[in-house]
């Protein structure tokens, strides 16, 4: 059985359709991670998996059983962490991770127990008394996630977790969603953020207008990426004569230079590495560095995707190059 | 409904106390408002205030119930915590108790105030504590009618607005100032569909001794019983087709 599975899942928004014939199969374990610009239907799948919407056509399944059919035994085996941190403003820390065990009928003893074990988990112990409202983004944001994990449950979907955060926030909130993981929850998150889907997940899918376009592993997807290998050569004087006899090299179809480094576009990466040491030794030249430069996650969605991914990681709607392949 | 499911709506409905009772505009509506009636009759006619003053139980307890619905209701719709809600293992009956119970309880609370605060400083009758049930049973109506209002509206200043254009014609034909014996028959048929007609006239019969009523008591508590039965079983419904809007 799968931690999450989903079959032909569909929603229509009247003629809109949201997600479009969605089949998906996480095992238990996974940090799976759903790629996609704004508007992709992340969220609304999301909500269908959550027991929050239901489904126009298909099934949702967690652990087996049918989100549509029994919502509230879904809602009890998920955590949720939405997009937006909505926490009770005027509540404490402290008791909003004590509402939230109320809420999902933890036995009393263990109210104020798991309250305060989440709050130290999460580096919130010395906030415990502060209202919601006065925690930093940050803060809400690991909060939030703390009142999702209250009651244990065994997948946690995360929508857009580090949306709004500053680098360091970001960063340590990775670290966290990581660390949840290793301790053996299942997670789901969303993100349209490339390098925060290549850093965290298992496997990645692309979801572009409600279409999974895409699953595999970042390496995966990075393999599909067709085109030639490259090189980057780094050295404090990348002249005239270096440049001649690496642009004549048979290896190298193609050469430029940005500041000390040189780009070499190369038919074979081991033939290429050979020849340029050995052109580099021949003529003396000091090497800081020559590394072979591997497609990233960013070049394999551009290409399977069309999308503009600067107006994607802006937030802004992405505009399509072409129709998707 | 569980009692599982009723422990988790009463812990909603503690949440929402703590949270929400002390919002300025649950403050201004639901306190302030009924206090300035008071005072404008008291300062009127210092003598005569007892005559009004089942009406002015009725008002202050339309006014409390259905103001905490515009604020638990609506701006929680704003501020993503009826979200929350929604993504704990809560069933729609549940939810719609929790968030009913918090109007009814300070319906309840303002009502019973006002009420006790009459019987002292006019030697009203105790009645053996029945105006209690005819204040508890009409918060929860004037709740629940609360709850109607605040699932269709997105914001508290909306709730508000819809509220008063049922509450203020509510208060001018219930016989709340005027006894509904005194209106033209049209209006009288009109104050026969409003609930707050039948809670004012049941705190007649019990506060005034049966002066200026219009209905027999039993009559006040069956429709006013019928009233709050009708309001759940239609919040309950809408409660269900509007989850999703709800997010």
């Amino acid at each position: 059985m799968y931690a999450v599975e989903t079959r032909g899942l569909t929603r229509r928004y009247g003629q809109l359709v949201a997600v479009d014939h969605l089949d998906l199969a996480l095992p238990r374990g996974e940090l799976f991670a759903f790629l996609g610009p704004n508007g992709a239907g992340k969220t609304t799948t999301i909500r269908m998996l959550t027991g929050l919407i239901r489904p126009t056509e298909g099934t949702a399944l967690i652990e087996g059983i049918d989100t549509a059919r029994d919502p509230l035994a879904t809602k009890a085996l998920v955590g949720v962490v939405p997009e937006r941190s909505n926490l009770y403003a005027e509540l404490s820390a402290r008791d909003n991770l004590i509402f939230a065990a109320q809420l999902y009928g933890l036995p009393r003893r263990l109210w104020r127990a798991r309250a305060d074990d989440l709050l130290a988990r999460f580096g919130l112990s010395e906030r415990a008394d502060s209202p919601f409202a006065t925690l930093s983004a940050g803060m809400k944001r690991r909060l939030t996630i703390a009142a999702a994990l209250v009651h244990e449950p065994a997948i946690l979907f995360l929508d857009e977790p580090t949306i709004g955060l500053d680098v360091h926030s970001a960063r340590s909130l990775r670290a966290l969603i990581r660390e949840l993981n290793q301790g053996g929850v299942t997670v789901f998150l969303t993100t349209h953020l490339i390098a925060e889907a290549e850093q965290l997940a298992h496997r990645v899918g692309i979801i572009v207008r409600g279409r999974l376009i895409a699953l595999d592993t970042p390496a995966g997807l990075r393999s599909r990426v067709q085109g030639e290998s490259a090189l980057e050569l780094v050295t404090p004087d990348p002249g005239e004569e270096l440049m001649a006899a690496l642009g004549a090299l048979p290896a190298v179809s193609s050469l430029s230079r940005s500041g000390d480094t040189l780009h070499l576009t190369v038919d074979s990466v081991d033939r290429a590495l050979y020849e340029v040491a050995e052109t580099t030794w021949r003529l003396g030249v000091r090497v800081l560095a020559i590394r072979s430069v591997t497609p990233s996650l960013e070049d394999a969605f551009v290409q399977l995707t069309h999308l503009d991914v600067e107006a994607m990681q802006g937030g802004t709607a992405p505009q399509r190059k072409g129709a998707p392949q | 409904m569980t009692r599982t499911q009723l422990i988790r709506a009463w812990h909603i409905t503690l949440k929402d106390i703590r949270t929400y009772y002390l919002k300025p505009p649950l403050i201004s509506w639901g306190i302030l408002l009924p206090a300035v009636f008071i005072l404008a009759f008291y300062l009127r006619a210092p003598g005569d205030i007892h005559t009004v003053a089942p009406g002015l139980i009725g008002l202050t307890v339309l006014f409390g119930a259905t103001s905490v619905e515009a604020v638990v209701i609506a701006f929680e719709k704003r501020t993503g915590g009826l979200e929350r809600l929604l993504m704990a293992p809560l069933a729609p009956e549940a939810l719609l108790v929790a968030k009913a119970a918090s109007g009814a309880i300070f319906g309840i609370v303002t009502g019973t105030v006002v009420w006790l605060l009459s019987t002292v400083a006019w030697s009203l009758p105790l009645a053996y504590g029945a105006p209690l049930l005819v204040i508890m049973l009409g918060s929860v109506t004037f709740s629940l009618l609360g709850v109607l209002i605040s699932l269709v509206m997105r914001e508290v200043f909306d709730a508000m607005t819809v509220s008063n254009l049922l509450r203020f014609p509510m208060i001018f034909l219930s016989g709340v100032f005027v006894p509904i014996a005194g209106l033209a028959l049209p209006l009288q048929v009109v104050a026969s569909l409003l609930p707050l007609s039948y809670t004012v006239d049941a705190l007649r019969h019990l506060l005034l001794g049966g002066s200026q009523t219009f209905y027999p008591l039993w009559l006040d508590l069956a429709v006013s019983a019928s009233f709050a039965i009708a309001l759940y079983a239609t919040a309950l419904a809408l409660l269900r087709r509007r989850l999703e809007d709800l997010l």
